[in-house]
């Protein structure tokens, strides 16, 4: 643990870093899928608020976990940013350059500089191509190392560097397993070299003794390759080991957002406590500890509850949290949070978090 | 739901409208010709073309003749009048219509029993003797041509030119009022030949999507619930019969259109034998009457089906 | 071992089922059992075989066309000699299963309250009305709101968390004796998980029922259970008290997964020490002890020889299926648990390369 409750210090983010070394930003980020209803024509009713009003930044060579349940708009936004889905409104900047409404050349262009893994390995290589061919795929797209088995000796280095065998170049994705697919479709969001990856739950459906390997991949090729990635993931105990920062979502907004060790250490928004709070401890002679659960079930994106989205389920709620909806500032003490009455640690007690070194 | 049947019929009255203005310009604004002359039958005297031209309305506008077509189906059941026959279409179709019911039910109620009792008992015993033999026979009755089946079955059973004589022969057929058993036995044979493709196809779907279901989680839970095999398997068929159903529903629609192979090979004197005969004596009127026609029981079937659909599944009704 | 009698006892279970590829071993030979109202934990990865042994017990399996050998003995009865009608009045009613997907697990097109009285109507002569009334308490017991107007609800209706939860309420509609949960809260959020597994102790205290509960997560096994089984390729390696598992474990697969998770409670820097290789065919399964092509520390006589699965010495509710000395593995595991990686717990553990013949390699 670097920074401790007692000693404040500024979050060490874009926000306090020169502009160059953010690579990808986002301002107020909102995405709205509208409901329509109607007999004969089709009106607007309302909206699913999957994002509503999201401000990220990653900087260069960091990795972002972006942590949160179903709902939340996690997902969401990772297309946002890869621009597989267009912002109802906001603005994306990557490395300088305004993205949100680009087009044609420049979007496919875009492309290049961000990699994207999915989560299911199983669903995500097309069964009917080689695996050289998935993974020499981006070459071909954008018209690239059209020489003589050039591709080829590009996609087998891949394979290399991903921990997988070249020779198996003409291999088909059936022959291999889960995590050696998930190896595959890292190597082929690597091709191009992106200096932005977004990893969306790419462990999640592997086993627990694959996740290690995969995560540990992914680590080295940060580290050799100097990427920078978005990681997300539902999983706390792998986003706090894969990240330098974390951002907490809920409901389509981030609720908190710092490094890892004060997030994790002492979380000050009640839902980043409750996430913790509800890790299952692999220490039997902790069973038996009480945890303040956290009730019901998430509200509908649909019709999210008024000013701070949280209230309807926080413990700490009172009636200004149902008013006045909470900016995400600076606590003070390492993370910035959206709320009102922020978690003493005296909360964290109650909670049997954040006292683990 | 009630939003979702409303709109399905609201639909459907837009898809009626469109038939109408189709038939329209395929019967009286594309053919090249007189249309009168078209309708008035063989040797037809300058008078009485004169006639029918008065009563089509070709002196008035295209549209004031659509209008007026519209009127007539819509509001008096009017389809026109046959000059040949000398009868209003009505009156053919109405003539006709008890007998293609008869066929049509008929062939439904056996291809219901048959063609899911056959694909149910297939799917639960995949690979066996029976589930080859039934897909094998079912294989065989697809690809036989209604009227081949149609003409076999006579040749081996029909009371005049059978070899076993058991059933009454083509052009037997009677009412159900006046004779019930005669009826029943004219019908057997035309009943087999109509329903056997369709029974087979909707044999090989149940049997496929059975098959399916019977792998999902929930038939495991209604197993681990400790569920009679009956009472899973039943829960399991509920599950696969819906396309299945929706399927029936437009076959059944199509089929009241006339089923014109068997009721010529079988001479049963329904719509589709009438729909034949038109189009051979170039009776204009008829024909536009017939198409019509089955043109709405489609419609009509589509619709109910559509509904039906979503009666079975409580999913749909939010989409 | 304990004096009370086991409520559920496997022995030498055998699973196996005839492919067009050769015969799959899916479990092969595992011995276990579970105490009244006590939790067993079996964990597992994909191929380890857990689910079909849980299956089995229900006589599940034999849907699939398994051939199963061994005894499953639950209050004295064999289930495996048991004919389908007599196993179908024990499910749902003494032994309760539930799984992993509660949106598939839910049949789509029936009404909740009519598949939650279908449980109770199978297993007890009571009216419709009474059954009714019945599956309305259950829903309220677990916590659904509005139970009566839920009663009418499809599936679809309820979110992942409530439809587990009507799981739940259907697999005790007949207060069972022991409950089977196979990866119940996989599929669900974490806070809901929580939820979920709060109210399966509840339930369980109140009703006195022993649980089995398999999954890959060791922090819920850590949660939930008494006694742990670690399977791996059809065979337990390792079981013990819950406690034991994680204090001391003495297989080097339960290190892999103990060293390979990344743990809130840990060191963020810490490094995940993976488990190499890929699960075994249950085809084809290794020769010899069938973790050692994936075991760091697996000598050449290892692939020759398969290890039983043994009570510790000084330990004797501590069984583990591994050709190490138990000096040794201790050793080795408070290496690794210290932070150490596998090459240096062998250098501290004093571990010696045997050559190929099995001798000691200087």
């Amino acid at each position: 643990m670097s920074t401790s409750p007692s000693q404040p210090a500024p979050e060490p983010g874009p926000s306090t870093l020169p502009a160059r070394d953010t690579l990808l930003r986002a301002e107020a980020l909102v995405k709205h899928f509208p409901i329509t209803q109607g007999i004969l024509v089709q009106r607007k009713v309302g909206a699913v608020q999957a994002v509503d009003g999201v401000d990220l930044a990653v900087c260069r060579g960091e990795t972002l976990g972006l942590v949160g349940e179903t709902g939340c708009g996690k997902s969401t936004t990772a297309r946002l940013i890869m621009r597989l889905l267009d912002a109802t409104s906001g603005r994306l900047v990557f490395d300088g350059e305004d993205i949100t409404n680009i087009q044609g050349r420049r979007l496919k262009a875009l492309r290049r500089e961000i990699g994207m893994i999915f989560q299911d390995p199983y669903s995500s290589l097309n069964p009917r191509k080689t695996v050289g061919s998935i993974i020499g795929e981006p070459f071909a797209i954008h018209g690239l190392l059209k020489g003589d088995g050039e591709r080829k000796r590009a996609v087998q280095e891949l394979l290399e560097t991903v921990g997988l065998n070249p020779e198996h170049y003409n291999r088909y994705p059936h022959e291999f397993s889960g995590g050696q697919r998930q190896r595959i479709g890292v190597a082929r969001a690597l091709a191009l070299k992106p200096r932005l990856l977004i990893a969306d739950e790419p462990v999640s459906a592997l086993d627990v003794s694959i996740q290690a390997q995969v995560l540990n991949l992914l680590r080295e090729l940060q580290r050799e390759f100097g990427l920078t990635l978005i990681f997300i993931a539902h999983d706390l105990s792998v986003v706090r080991h894969m990240c330098d920062r974390v951002a907490v979502m809920y409901l389509g907004r981030i609720v908190e957002t710092g490094p890892s060790d004060a997030l994790y250490a002492l979380p000050r928004h009640p839902y980043t406590g409750a996430l913790l709070s509800a890790v299952p401890i692999a220490d039997p002679s902790r069973h038996g500890e009480q945890r303040r659960l956290l009730s019901g079930d998430v509200p509908s994106p649909a019709n999210p509850p008024k000013a701070c989205r949280f209230h309807t389920r926080c413990p700490k709620a009172q009636a200004l949290c149902a008013e006045e909806d909470p900016p995400i500032e600076d606590k003070g003490t390492g993370t910035s949070a959206a709320c009102h009455f922020p978690l003493e640690p005296g909360d964290l007690v109650e909670l049997g978090i954040g006292d683990a070194a | 739901m009630t939003r979702y049947v409303i709109r399905r019929l609201l639909w459907g009255a837009l898809m009626l409208l469109v038939v109408c203005l189709v038939t329209f310009i395929i019967f009286r604004v594309l053919p090249p010709g007189n249309p009168a002359l078209m309708r008035a039958g063989r040797n037809p005297t300058p008078n009485s073309i004169k006639s029918i031209e008065h009563v089509l309305g070709l002196d008035k506008s295209l549209p004031t003749q659509f209008w007026d077509y519209l009127k007539n189906i819509l509001l008096h059941f009017n389809f026109g009048y046959s000059y040949g026959s000398q009868e209003s279409v009505l009156q053919l179709i109405k003539e006709r219509l008890p007998a293609t019911i008869s066929l049509t039910v008929g062939a439904a109620v056996l291809w219901i029993v048959f063609g899911v009792g056959i694909g149910i008992l297939s799917a639960l015993r995949r690979h066996s003797v029976t589930d080859r033999t039934s897909m094998g026979g079912a294989l065989l009755l697809v690809s036989a041509p209604e009227f081949w089946l149609g003409l076999v079955l006579l040749y081996l059973f029909s009371s005049d030119i059978g070899k076993i004589k058991i059933l009454p022969g083509a052009g037997s057929y009677t009412a159900l009022t006046s004779d019930p058993w005669k009826w029943f036995t004219s019908l057997l044979m035309p009943w087999f030949v109509l329903a056997a493709g369709s029974a087979a196809v909707f044999a090989r779907l149940i049997r496929g999507n059975l098959l399916e279901v019977m792998d999902e989680d929930y038939i495991r839970t209604a197993r681990a619930k400790g569920l009679p095999e009956k009472r899973v398997v039943r829960q399991g068929v509920r599950a696969s019969i819906n396309p299945v159903v929706t399927l029936m529903g437009l076959e059944f629609g199509i089929l009241l259109g006339g089923a014109v192979l068997v009721e010529t090979v079988f001479n049963i004197p329904g719509v589709g034998r009438l729909a034949y005969q038109s189009i051979v004596n170039a009776d204009f009127e008829v024909i536009e009457g017939t198409v019509l026609l089955a043109s709405m029981f489609i419609i009509a079937a589509n619709i109910a089906v559509d509904i039906l659909y979503a009666y079975l599944d409580p999913r749909v009704r939010y989409a | 071992m304990s004096s009370a009698e086991p409520l559920l006892r496997v022995d030498d279970l055998r699973v196996e089922f005839h492919t067009e590829d050769g015969v799959v071993h899916a479990v092969d030979g595992i011995t276990y059992q579970v105490m009244p109202g006590k939790t067993l934990g079996i964990v597992g990865e994909s191929g380890s075989g857990k689910t079909v042994a849980s299956m089995t017990v229900l006589g599940l399996t034999r849907y699939q066309g398994a051939q199963v050998s061994g005894r499953i003995l639950f209050e004295g009865r064999d289930l495996v000699t048991l004919d389908d009608e007599q196993l179908r009045r024990i499910r749902g009613n003494e032994i309760a299963m539930i799984f992993q997907d509660p949106l598939s697990s839910l049949h789509p097109l029936y009404k909740v309250g009519k598949q939650l009285t279908e449980a109770i109507l199978t297993h007890r002569d009571v009216s419709k009305k009474a059954a009714r009334g019945r599956a309305i308490e259950l829903l309220g017991l677990v916590n659904i709101p509005d139970p009566a107007n839920r009663f009418d609800q499809y599936p679809h209706e309820f979110s992942g968390g409530m439809r587990q939860r009507v799981m739940i309420a259907m697999a005790l509609a007949n207060e069972p004796k022991l409950l089977i949960a196979d990866e119940p809260t996989t599929a669900l959020d974490v806070t809901v998980q929580a939820q979920i597994l709060a109210l399966m102790e509840r339930l369980q205290r109140e009703m006195g029922m022993a649980i089995v509960i398999i999954t890959h997560d060791l922090g819920v096994v850590a949660e939930m259970a008494d006694d742990i089984a670690v399977m791996y390729a059809g065979r337990i390696v390792e079981t013990a008290p819950a406690s034991e598992v994680f204090d001391s474990p003495e297989h080097p697969y339960t290190w892999g997964l103990l060293r390979s998770i990344p743990r809130l409670e840990r060191d963020r820097e810490e490094a995940l020490v993976p488990i190499p290789g890929t699960p075994p065919s249950l085809l084809r399964p290794p020769s010899g002890c069938r973790f050692h092509p994936r075991c760091v520390y697996a000598q050449p006589s290892h692939s020759r020889i398969d290890p039983a699965l043994e009570p510790l010495p000084g330990a004797p509710d501590h069984y583990a299926a591994c050709l190490l000395e138990p000096q040794l593995r201790r050793g080795l595991w408070s290496a690794l648990s210290a932070g150490a990686t596998p090459d240096e717990a062998k250098q501290s553990a004093g571990y010696v390369e045997e050559s190929p013949e099995g001798s000691p390699v200087a």
